[in-house]
């Protein structure tokens, strides 16, 4: 990012089973996204000229960690598993806003939630088969789920499964809540409570089947057969993965699975991001992972004629901000937090995460193209308040000096990355400027994320930087997991409400936004818009900005297509 | 017999009395003498000259505070104004690139960091940062391990087994990983470090200075310790012991002046080690926090324009190699000044 950082996480969001650390070490990317782009454009699916064959190869800094879907949670890995596996429910595989459609996958249709949207009876595909040859049934999904308790993976997206409250580590038995019909070819799952937000918990590999004979426990490096037009020939985290086509595999439903164009996908592990550019722009590879952060100094290489129209910039569903520390003083103190935000220059910010082209201002939670946004910036110059034009510093003096606050000490948490740690002196530079004593607080990238969730350092810090990229598209994503009040787990390191924000009128709204939005989801969404708003209001956060995301490929890639849920699309472009 | 020694001393008493030669003369002298030593020696005083005007250079003639970021600022060159941060190029316009240097002392002499701020004023505040921490590290380091070698080579036995191997388990603690691991610890307290009436906040410059001075305690203590255990058993220590003398004035009149130039030619040396190792950690983000700069820190800032802005890292390395070279040459002519029959025996 020349700046921006971008994670290959998806979310932010960290648990407390064993790789944590590895899974966060993978956050803080740095990442920068831009707009448009020469021949960017999200969604040209035209396959005119496509050709299938070759090898695609893609470049990555570091390799993604356990491979186990049950338990791995990085953007890196799920743009693989999307292309080697399938759920119930897939995102439509396809570029731009349609990419957000909940399609049926291995089921044959989306059913309709009865016993109060408690139970989903899903009639499973026949036929399929796994990349061993084996036929897969829907007793197979019974073991994907239990693998999710066991091995474990981030329990909290299906914690709701009827029985889910007694599985651990140790056993899990969903036999209650899973519960499959071989010979009818069904699968029904049910649900404590019921949960709008189902259907996107299933379209992520978390769910994705795999043989009911897979062992329990973690499987490491080695993934499980799926259903997907590849399968995995390997994984080395200290050198490659390389997916080859499933003998197997027919196409049985091209929105949700259709068959890839690539004989086969090496993914490349080790090289420095700077050396991967080189390599793309020399064709000698395809592609420059997209969680990898392009070095600020080699993208003026990319402006250049003779690269651009393999740039594709693409707006991503994230957002970068600083939370602001709502049990201490100062920003115990409503007037003081909006103090800060009316003084954040927004501006610097965008230039720190890459400038114009790869970050755009904001002063709300929810980002752009995002069910429930409504574009609002109460904290700007000037009377229009849908945008960030400027800071309003006498506005933001005077709420400092109403505060009580002035003359403070702030100390400002960040990450030690370039970026980060830009933006963090920033930060400080801004509080220097109406009146606070503010200095930075670095900790490594693995650390600083469950550090400042952690209630138990809640005293050791007042802001902290952090980032959230989408799980899935709905407004609850960002608003109710990271302002709302069941976001907060004192003690935890997995506690990701990091400014400890708690408005009981706000939570109700949210309350109701979910309880509408299955029936009813263009209310909902106006239910979230109006959170939204409120929640800026109640400033938890400094916004800074939501980033852009550059993908940088070779010149004989063609057929080039962003999803806003899997971003691009591997197997969907072929080499020519 | 008797006429001879009368004779002997009728001539001493004609003879002019021979001037005393203080020791420490003919070690200047000879260190006079070493043209490349005093040309090591004049380079690292102007750098240190150099380095301590920053605060003239930043106010007077740059007129900028290069503590603060300056993302949205402009500068002039060539006589038209330009801003500081310029947005890429082509149809893309990815990325924003600090401006290049001017080459004009007014105005962004170096050119300005990703964050906008003056790379020439913070190059001489950096300066000051790192011969301070350099310096300051160094002295500590030889303080603190003159007067425990001193302890453990005169009183020897239990004293002198217990301090060898304290310092023989910080010696085993890899430098660079121990100082980040202090480093690190320390950054999370967000209210610094007491140790009794002293406190010192998270990002005071104290925190690297003494992380740094207590690594190489043992590098200095070694040799000093050596030198002690040869001296404590010198005619003249006897004689003072003799005569009643008491352990402190042992210690500090009689042994030290004569461990002392182990010290004084270890100094330079050991001041060279503590820069680089500054630079190193601050480089790695352990060392001097922001805003502070300090030469590692400015080649770390420094590290994400290679490409474009070459010179936020190339300046300070330089300012490094000059700074330490300079440092590792004086040592080389102290030694021989002070020592010069381990020229000699160096050179056969």
């Amino acid at each position: 990012m020349s700046g921006a950082v971008r994670s290959p996480l998806r979310g932010r969001k960290l648990y407390t089973w064993s790789t944590v650390a590895a899974i966060a070490a993978l956050v803080g990317a740095a990442g920068c996204g831009g707009s448009s782009g020469s021949s960017s454009s999200s969604s040209s699916s035209s396959a005119t000229g496509a050709q299938k064959g070759g090898t695609y190869t893609i470049l990555a800094n570091s390799a993604f960690g356990v491979a186990d879907p049950a338990q791995n949670y990085t953007l890196q890995e799920w743009q693989l598993l999307i292309d080697t596996h399938d759920g119930l429910v897939q995102f439509q595989r396809v570029g731009g806003t349609p990419g957000t459609k909940i399609v049926p996958d291995l089921a044959t249709s989306l059913p309709t939630p009865t016993n109060g949207g408690k139970t989903y009876v899903f009639n499973i595909r026949k036929g399929i088969k796994f990349s061993n040859g084996q036929v897969m049934k829907p007793s197979d999904f019974v073991t994907t789920f239990e693998r999710q308790f066991t091995v474990p993976g981030p329990t909290s997206f299906y914690a709701g499964i009827v029985g889910a409250d007694k599985c651990s580590t140790k056993g899990c038995d969903l036999s209650q809540g899973v519960v499959a019909d071989d010979s009818a070819y069904t699968l029904t799952i049910n649900l404590t409570a019921p949960d709008p937000e189902f259907f996107d918990k299933l379209a992520l590999p978390f769910a994705y089947v795999v043989p009911a004979s897979t062992s329990k426990k973690l499987t490491g490096n080695n993934v499980p057969p799926g259903t997907g037009p590849y399968m995995w020939q390997s994984y080395n985290p200290n050198s490659q993965a390389v997916l080859v086509r499933n003998p197997y595999f027919k196409v049985w439903s091209a929105a949700a699975q259709p068959a890839g164009y690539p004989d086969k996908i090496v993914e490349k592990y080790g090289q420095t991001i700077s050396d991967e550019v080189t390599a793309v722009e020399n064709n000698q590879a395809d592609e420059v992972f997209d969680g990898d952060v392009i070095p600020s100094d080699r993208l003026n290489e990319l402006n250049s004629a003779k690269y651009s129209s393999r740039v594709h910039v693409n707006p991503l569903t994230a957002d970068w901000y600083f939370a602001l520390n709502t049990r201490t003083p100062p920003f115990n103190n409503l007037k003081a937090r909006q103090a800060i935000n009316y003084a954040a220059d927004r501006n610097a910010y965008v230039k720190i995460g890459g400038g114009p082209s790869l970050a755009v201002p904001t002063c709300q939670i929810l980002p752009p193209n995002f069910p429930g946004y409504k574009p609002y910036c109460p904290y700007t110059a000037g009377s229009d308040t849908t945008k960030w034009t400027g800071v309003d510093l006498a506005k933001a003096k005077q709420l400092v000096q109403q505060s009580g606050t002035s003359g403070m000490k702030v100390v400002v948490n960040s990450a030690s990355d370039d970026t980060s740690k830009a933006l963090a002196q920033q930060m400080v530079s801004d509080l220097d400027k109406i009146g606070y004593k503010a200095t930075t607080q670095l900790l490594t990238g693995s650390i600083q994320y469950p550090y400042v969730q952690n209630s138990n350092n809640s005293s050791k810090w007042n802001v902290a930087w952090s980032a959230w990229y989408q799980d899935y598209p709905t407004p609850s994503d960002f608003l109710n997991v990271l302002t709302g009040c069941g976001s907060i787990h004192p003690h935890s390191d997995a506690s990701p409400n990091i400014a400890a924000f708690c408005d009981k009128t706000i939570q109700a709204q949210m309350d109701k936004a979910l309880s509408l939005a299955q029936t009813n989801p263009t209310e909902a969404n106006s239910i979230w818009a109006q959170v939204d708003h409120a929640v800026t209001d109640q400033a938890p956060w400094v916004d800074m900005y939501n980033p852009k995301q550059i993908d940088f490929l070779s010149s004989r890639v063609h057929g080039y297509q962003w999803n806003p849920q899997w971003y691009i699309l591997i197997d969907q472009q072929w080499l020519k | 017999m008797a006429a001879i020694l009368e004779q002997a001393e009728a001539a001493t008493e004609l003879r002019p009395a021979i001037a005393g030669r203080n020791p420490w003369l003919l070690a200047g002298r000879r260190l006079w003498r070493n043209r490349i030593a005093m040309a090591a020696l004049v380079l690292f005083l102007l750098i240190v000259v150099v380095s301590l005007l920053a605060p003239l250079y930043a106010s007077h003639i740059a007129h900028t505070n290069p503590f603060v970021n300056n993302l949205n600022g402009t500068t002039v060159v060539h006589g038209k104004r330009v801003p500081l941060m310029q947005q890429g190029g082509g149809i893309l316009k990815l990325g924003e690139t600090p401006i290049g240097p001017t080459r004009d002392v007014h105005h962004y002499f170096l050119g300005a960091d990703a964050l906008g701020r003056d790379v020439a004023a913070r190059l001489l505040y950096g300066g000051r940062t790192s011969l301070l921490i350099g310096i300051g590290s160094a002295v500590i380091c030889s303080l603190f391990a003159t007067v425990t070698a001193l302890i453990a080579g005169f009183f020897g036995g239990v004293t002198d087994s217990l301090l060898s191997r304290l310092m023989d388990v910080i010696w085993a603690f890899p430098v660079l990983l121990f100082a980040i691991s202090v480093g690190t610890e320390l950054q999370t307290l967000p209210h610094g470090l007491s140790v009794g009436p002293v406190h010192i906040v998270a990002s005071s410059l104290w925190l690297p200075t003494l992380i740094i001075a207590f690594i190489y305690v043992p590098y200095v203590y070694r040799p000093v310790r050596g030198q002690v255990l040869t001296v404590v058993h010198r005619e003249y220590v006897e004689a003072s012991i003799s005569q009643g003398a008491s352990n402190v004035r042992l210690l500090f009149s009689d042994i030290l002046p004569n461990v002392i130039t182990v010290v004084i030619v270890l100094l330079p040396l050991i001041i060279a080690t503590t820069i680089l190792t500054e630079a190193a950690l601050s480089f790695l983000g352990v060392g001097v926090q922001p805003p502070n700069a300090s030469w590692g820190t400015i080649i770390s800032d420094g590290s994400s324009l290679l490409y474009t802005r070459p010179w936020v890292s190339i300046a300070p390395g330089i300012m490094i190699v000059l700074t330490v070279l300079a440092l590792n040459v004086l040592g080389d002519g102290v030694r021989d000044a002070l020592d010069p029959r381990a020229k000699l025996r160096v050179g056969g």
